[in-house]
Order: structure tokens, then C-alpha cells, then sequence
């Protein structure tokens, strides 16, 4: 399988949505609205639910599974007032001692006007900054398209995982050969050397667990995968919330720090 | 913390009117990693740059110190240790990581190729020059990224020389002052690049939670993932005027909107106008405004001295 396989699979308008997870995975999901400065967004979901008996924190990007849900959540492509909730939930778990758990499937951050008049470069680097010291476990999961730092916004955590056939990367193959290359249509080309499947990134050791999907992908058979991802999470969550919140927030700050390769 | 055992610490070598894209140099000056008189090694270049403004030949001395053009005012685009030069007391500067350079993470073809000629043509290693330096007096921690460098993209070697800064900040209780110019992250290092992100935000995050102040000085271009990470966290943001500031590229949203941008979008004036930068200072007032800042949160009477 071409990694471009990943990217058309991870792209299926059939592909498991966030809130698809949140319903499987969680009980009694309560969806909480807005930044409390500006407006809700509607490609950013989040509220409260249990999980095996605890209060968690659940956010997802959003994208639709038809036409008009679409439109309605603008592609999964958030606005900087999606950010700001996601972390205004978050800082409201943290506060709680509520774990976090994020469902990431985006092509990226919105790119428009309003967006840049409020701040879209803030809104997610004042994400990164905070999550990288809130003081409450976060796991995220790429479950689709984990879009550059549209994505990234929700995904530093202390543990990252993907879905088999989900794809995370710093742009899409058709931008990175566009810019590279001047030619978008060479994208499954890009795709190969870009390392941007779940494989490629789990040995990059930029996320902690691949979680399968059934041949063809997680649509075909959603309960596979969705039980998966329950399952991991039943160990995952107790683990971290047992660690104290400095062992936490340092080890979520080793995690980020460790990234990158330099000769010196 | 032994963060800085393996650093070398190089002097500061002058080279105004490096070549970069967007001026035209007629002759350059080769003078990397030399302290030897700087005033007298620039006198004797004779360069001129085509001004990006009103597309006149300009002389290095019509241009000046703060390479500003006489005729319209345009900033030209400064090198990482023309930044630092500037702005820098005399002799003060003491660079952290000068020997640090890229990797190839991802086995990218012909990035080792493309790294040597970008080191070779700017004479700098990567897109960030880091150190330390007094400033009007007052000690901090300096960064300045440089836009001829792979359009001063986020790999590597420039997140682990932020975050080494910050760091070091950190450990020596100093302020933090950046300067900040990107295109974004660096293609060639992937995913990797996009961690930097994180890894720099962390850090900033980390010298801001140990009661450090950090100003974040945004100059032409500040966008992508730059914008979307250190740039924009500083306690103070400044901006220089007329700078393009921004998170996605013009003609990306141009794409999305079908529909042309006006001008003044995404420049220094429209972020301050939307509430992103708290000031805007001009080139020759920087390093006044940047020592009276650091003075205010440090100097006698409220910090550590
Ligand atoms: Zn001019």
C-alpha cells in the first residue's frame, strides 16, 4: 500500500467522524458551546462525558458526513474561535483534574480573512504554550487527517496515537509538491517521501500506538476499531492520571523537547 | 544544567548586504566569523541593492546602518548578525550553538546538498543565530532568524537553538528577545519540523512560568508555523512597520476566497489594528525601546539586580 492510499482513505467522506468516537467510546456525552469571545464554532466539538465511571473532557474536530454537514462544520477546517474553546475546555479540566481526550481529523486550520483577523497564528500557538503546561492528561487521536498546526493544536499531549489508515503531516502532498516542486499533481509522490502514514510516524517515534483498522478502513468496520481505541484508553487513562501533575507537565515538555536531529 | 558544554561560542563576524532573494547585490562582502574592524570592512564594499519599494538602486551608504531606503523608506530585510549587530551593545554578543546544523530526518533527497549551499552562500549554519548580549546595558538572551536562509523556515536546528535559548534564559534568570521572520516550517524535515512548534512553545512556556519576560519582535515576513507558535507568545510583541505578518500565505486565502486581499492585509499596522501586536517600533528606535522594556522588568528597583 502507497502512502497516497493512507490519504485517500483517511479523506473518505465515509471516514468515523470525532463525534462518532465520543459516542461509542464515552457515556452521556454533554456538548459545551463557544470561546466566550467571539462565537462557536462549529468544526470544533467538546463538552463533558464518563468514561468507565470518570468525568472526562472530550474534543474533536469535526467534519461532516454529508454535504450540508459540511457546510455546517466548514470541512473540519476550525476558525481561531475552535482553538480557543478546545482550550478553554481543556483549562476547565484541567481545574477539574478531568483527563482530555481529542479526536484530530482536519486538513488544517481555516484559511480566510476573519480567520487571520483573529489571529489564527495566535490561537494555536497559544494552544501549543498552554497545553504544553496543563496540569491534566491529554491523549489524541488522529483519527483521520491530522492537518499541520490546525491539528497540532490538539495534539500536544502526552500521548499520541493514529488510526492505521489516518495521516499526519506539516501540509498536504499537494501543497508540499506545489511548493516544492511547482506541480500539485505530483501529491502521491510527495506522500511517499513526506512520511506521513501512521507506520512512518510510529517508527519516527512521533506518536505512541497505531491503532488497526479492518482492511479498506475504518468505515467498513467501525466497532473494530472504535473498541480498539476504548480499549487502549481503559489503560491509558488511569496510568496518567496516577503520574502527579509536575510529573506530567515534565514529561509531556521531555516529550516535545525531544523532537528534532542536528549535528553539532 | 549542562545544556551548553558542547556549545562553541564564536565571535560575531559582520556581513551587511549578504545576498538574499529579494535585493540585488552587485558585490558582497565575505567577512564570516571575523570581529577585526567592521565599520572600516563595510566601507570599503561597494554594494548597492535594488529597493523592493520604489525599485531604485541603492547605495550602502544611501541605505545606512538600519538599511532603510532614503528615497521611500523601505525596510530592506536583515541578516540574523546584521539583526544582531544593530541591536547588540558593542563586542557584548556571545553566540550559543554556532557549530549546530541540519540533519536529514527524513532522508529527504539532496537536503545535505541544499544545506551546504544555503551555509555557503549566508555563511550562517541555519535560519537562527542565537546568544547572548546586553542590550542598552541591560543582559538578555537573543535570537534573530534570518530570511536568506531557506526563507528562514522552521527545521531542526532552529527549534533546538530557541528552545537552548529559552533554556538558557531559564537557568541564568535573563529576559528573552526574538526576532522573529519565517515562510514556515521547513518542508524537507516534515513532521519533525511541525514538532518544533510544540518543542518552542514548551520552552517559552516553561522560561514564562519561571517569571521570564520574553519580547517577541516580528519582522518581514513573520508567518506559518512561526507565527502559529513562538512569534506570537511574547509577554511584549512588537512589530517592525510595514512588516508582513501573518499565519496563512496571501494567495493561499486568495485561493479559498477567490477573491484579491487589499494591501495593508496581514501587515505590522493590520495586526496591531486586530489587537496582535502591542507596538510598533521603528528600526533605529528597536534597541532604545528593547533596553527601556528588559529595564523596566529587570533594571534597578524590580528585579533581580
Ligand atoms: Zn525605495
Amino acid at each position: 500500500m502507497k502512502a497516497y492510499d493512507n490519504v485517500k482513505i483517511a479523506r473518505q467522506l465515509a471516514r468515523p467522524t470525532a463525534l462518532d468516537f465520543i459516542n461509542h467510546c464515552f457515556e452521556g456525552f454533554t456538548e459545551l458551546h463557544g470561546d466566550r469571545l467571539f462565537a462557536d464554532d462549529n468544526a470544533v466539538v467538546g463538552g463533558l462525558a464518563w468514561f468507565e465511571g470518570i468525568p472526562v473532557t472530550v474534543i474533536g474536530i469535526q467534519k461532516g458526513k454529508d454535504t450540508a454537514e459540511n457546510i455546517k462544520r466548514n470541512f473540519g477546517c476550525a476558525h481561531p474561535e475552535g482553538y480557543r474553546k478546545a482550550l478553554r475546555l481543556m483549562k476547565q479540566a484541567e481545574k477539574f483534574r478531568r483527563p482530555v481526550i481529542c479526536f484530530v481529523n482536519t486538513s488544517g486550520a481555516y484559511c480566510g480573512v476573519g480567520a487571520e483577523e483573529r489571529g489564527q497564528g495566535e490561537a494555536i500557538a497559544k494552544n501549543l504554550f498552554e497545553l504544553s503546561r496543563l496540569k491534566t492528561p491529554i491523549i489524541s487521536i488522529i483519527i483521520g487527517e491530522g492537518g499541520s498546526g490546525g491539528a497540532l493544536a490538539l495534539a500536544t499531549a502526552d500521548r499520541v496515537w493514529m488510526l492505521e489508515n489516518s495521516v499526519y503531516a506539516v501540509l498536504s502532498p499537494e501543497g508540499f509538491a506545489s511548493i516544492l516542486w511547482k506541480d500539485s499533481s505530483r501529491a502521491e509522490e510527495a506522500a511517499d517521501i513526506m512520511k506521513i502514514t501512521a507506520k512512518d510516524l510510529y517508527e519516527l517515534g512521533v506518536i505512541e500506538k497505531v491503532i488497526d483498522e479492518v482492511p479498506g478502513g475504518a468505515h467498513i468496520d467501525f466497532e473494530f476499531t472504535a473498541n480498539l481505541v476504548k480499549h487502549n484508553l481503559e489503560t491509558e487513562i488511569p496510568a496518567l492520571m496516577a503520574l502527579s501533575p509536575e510529573e506530567l507537565v515534565e514529561q509531556r515538555y521531555k516529550r516535545f523537547r525531544g523532537f528534532g536531529e542536528y549535528n553539532e | 544544567m549542562a545544556l551548553f558544554n558542547k556549545s562553541k561560542y564564536l565571535p560575531l563576524g559582520l556581513n551587511i548586504f549578504r545576498k538574499k532573494d529579494d535585493i540585488v547585490i552587485n558585490k558582497a562582502v565575505e567577512s564570516h566569523e571575523t570581529e577585526a574592524d567592521e565599520e572600516a570592512k563595510t566601507e570599503e564594499a561597494v554594494v548597492s541593492v535594488k529597493c523592493r519599494g520604489c525599485g531604485k538602486e541603492i547605495t550602502k551608504t544611501e541605505a545606512g546602518r538600519y538599511k532603510i531606503c532614503p528615497r521611500c523608506g523601505k525596510y530592506f530585510r536583515l541578516g540574523a548578525r546584521e539583526r544582531i549587530y544593530i541591536t547588540a551593545d558593542r563586542g557584548s554578543f556571545t553566540e550559543f550553538d554556532a557549530g549546530m546544523s541540519a540533519a536529514n530526518p527524513l532522508g529527504f533527497p539532496d537536503y545535505e546538498e541544499k544545506i551546504a549551499d544555503m551555509q555557503k552562500k549566508t555563511g550562517i549554519k541555519d535560519a537562527v543565530v542565537t546568544g547572548k548580549c546586553t542590550i542598552g546595558g541591560q543582559e538578555c538572551v537573543i535570537g534573530a532568524m534570518d530570511s536568506s536562509f531557506i526563507m528562514a523556515s522552521m527545521g531542526s536546528v532552529v527549534g533546538e537553538k530557541l528552545a537552548r535559548a529559552f533554556e538558557y534564559a531559564i537557568a541564568h534568570k535573563l529576559p528573552v528577545v526574538i526576532f522573529a521572520a519565517s515562510g514556515g516550517a521547513r518542508m524537507q524535515e516534515g513532521i519533525i519540523s511541525l514538532m518544533q512548534m510544540s518543542k518552542t512553545s514548551a520552552a517559552a512556556a516553561k522560561h514564562s512560568d519561571a517569571g521570564g519576560l520574553y519580547i517577541s519582535v516580528l519582522t518581514d515576513p513573520t508567518t506559518g508555523g512561526v507565527t502559529a507558535s513562538f512569534a506570537m507568545l511574547g509577554d511584549i510583541i512588537i512589530a517592525e512597520p510595514k512588516a508582513l505578518v501573518g499565519f496563512a500565505g496571501r494567495r493561499v486565502i486568495e485561493g479559498t476566497i477567490k477573491q484579491k486581499l487589499p494591501d495593508d492585509f496581514q501587515t505590522a499596522e493590520f495586526q496591531l489594528e486586530h489587537g496582535f501586536v502591542d507596538i510598533i517600533v521603528k528600526r533605529e528606535d528597536m534597541k532604545d525601546k528593547l533596553a527601556e522594556l528588559i529595564r523596566l522588568h529587570y533594571g534597578k528597583g524590580g528585579g533581580e539586580q
